[in-house]
């Protein structure tokens, strides 16, 4: 299982509590993990990716094994260690604004 | 006894205000979606229960929540806002083509009838509706693709469709008004539009009395007398006698006609009220005094409404969205500040009281009359 890690206001829209499990297709990509995330969570959809363009919204970014992945191709395949489960994919509201 | 239920939106969630019928005494409920902006929250006349929240934020966009049971619990329902058709291109800022994208939802405007039914007005500007309690929404795409939209260009707060009138004797007949394009009418349930800016004069545009490019704030209209509406446009309180056909200035004797919100007594159709602001430059009160100012005769003549509000060293804003009136049989009259409070008046005005000293910035305010 995939673990995810989402900021506190998606936590909170999708009324979950510490990390998320999901069972991603493989190979594990950003967008294999989106796609699961938002099949479980409907109410995820269009917070983290544009619905129709697929990119990440501006202000969120994507770090796996103290990476920043942010830019990274949403089908390229991410760390082994997390497509394993070993280390969490987290989802991170930019420090901006108010 | 009746009661009364108020429906605040602020910079950082959304607070449900209960009062009886004496509105003096009032429970707050909230913060609902705590942290994101709520730029509208409004109830189903056809089902008081039904209500509608526009939850925005800069890092996850636009959710939609409705509530069943008059706000006490809430479920995100459909965000999906795309465009209908070629997507197109207004001006931009600088003056060139810029293509459309959706930014957030301004306001949400819920049947007269239908509680499944709501219009949604939104940024960049355009008008959706859903007719299922907002699983799924579609753009009522006449508007945009008026001749005229590629000509449309955002105020300094971004091109909203702020405002959105139901003619209550004709569901055929909408009003909508957008920053900075003016007013628009549709008499055919919204397949197609026209302009109704006639006797508008903006002096920031080229030519101060075309035909769209007007920055409206604000549009009101009492329903007993629909064919009458109310203005409130960036300067000049104006109003207009024939459903928007022209308008003619009214501001007469206001210390200043600059200011958001605009509204009408339930009970004297003549009845309104402006919160005067100091200028576009400055957008706080002139001299520090928070001010009601109310024309009993639809205009030109205006009476500050003092009791109860601030008269010192007061320097907030009321955002268009941020006041309503109630319907019970001394109407009250509610309305937000961006310093965080709310004010009330059970008498039509004539004195007030605050209700709330400490909120986020208030960005609407709605209130729901209940039996």
């Amino acid at each position: 299982m995939i673990r995810l890690i989402l900021p506190f206001h998606l936590r909170n829209l999708a009324r979950v509590q510490g990390e998320v499990a999901l069972d991603a297709a493989r190979p594990v990509t950003l967008a294999s993990v989106l796609d699961a995330l938002e099949a479980k969570y409907p109410m995820l959809t269009g917070t983290i990716r544009d619905r129709d363009s697929r990119k990440r919204r501006p202000l969120v970014r994507f770090f796996a094994c103290e990476e920043d992945i942010s830019n990274q191709a949403m089908d390229k395949p991410l760390p082994e260690a997390v497509a394993a489960g070993l280390s969490p994919l987290l989802v991170v509201g930019s420090v901006a604004g108010g | 006894m009746s009661k009364v239920r108020l429906l605040v939106g602020t910079r950082k969630g959304a607070f449900v205000l209960n009062s009886d019928g004496k509105r003096k005494t009032w429970k707050i409920s909230g913060p609902f979606f705590g942290g994101w902006a709520v730029y509208h929250i409004k109830g189903s006349p056809a089902d008081p229960s039904r209500i509608y929240a526009s939850q925005t934020s800069d890092w996850f966009g636009q959710i939609i929540q409705r509530s069943d049971d008059g706000g006490r619990t809430w479920e995100p329902a459909s965000n999906q806002f795309k465009y209908q058709g070629r997507t197109g291109k207004h001006l931009w800022y600088d003056g060139k083509p810029h293509p459309w994208e959706f930014k957030r939802v301004w306001h949400l405007e819920p049947s007269l009838t239908d509680p499944d039914t709501v219009y949604a007005g939104v940024e960049d500007a355009a008008l959706f509706k859903t007719t299922n309690g907002a699983k799924t929404w579609a753009e009522i795409s006449g508007l945009r693709q008026h001749k005229s939209g590629s000509q449309w260009m955002p105020g300094a707060g971004g091109m909203g469709l702020h405002t959105i009138l139901l003619d209550p004797r004709d569901p055929q007949r909408i009003y909508i008004a957008i920053s900075a394009a003016g007013v628009f009418r549709t008499d055919d349930g919204g397949k197609t539009w026209k302009p109704v800016n006639k006797g508008l004069r903006s002096e920031f545009m080229p030519n101060p009395t075309a035909e769209v490019g007007h920055c409206v704030h604000r549009i009101a209209m009492h329903p007993s007398n629909p064919d009458v509406l109310f203005m409130q446009k960036h300067w000049d309180v104006m109003r207009s006698d024939n459903a928007g056909d022209s308008w003619t200035e009214v501001s007469g004797n206001l210390p200043t006609d600059f200011g958001f919100p605009i509204d009408v007594h339930a009970h004297e159709p003549q009845t309104i009220f402006v919160v005067p602001i100091k200028s576009d430059s400055e957008h706080y009160p002139p001299d520090g005094k928070l001010r009601v100012y109310r024309s009993r005769s639809g205009g030109k003549e205006w009476q500050a409404l003092t009791k109860g509000l601030p008269q010192r060293d007061c320097y907030v804003n009321v955002l268009r969205d941020a006041m309503a009136v109630d319907k019970l049989d001394s109407c009250g009259i509610y309305f937000g500040t961006t310093g965080g409070q709310v004010y009330a008046s059970s008498d039509s005005g004539n004195s007030w009281q605050c209700i709330v000293h400490d909120f986020p910035a208030v960005l609407s305010v709605e209130v729901q009359t209940l039996k």
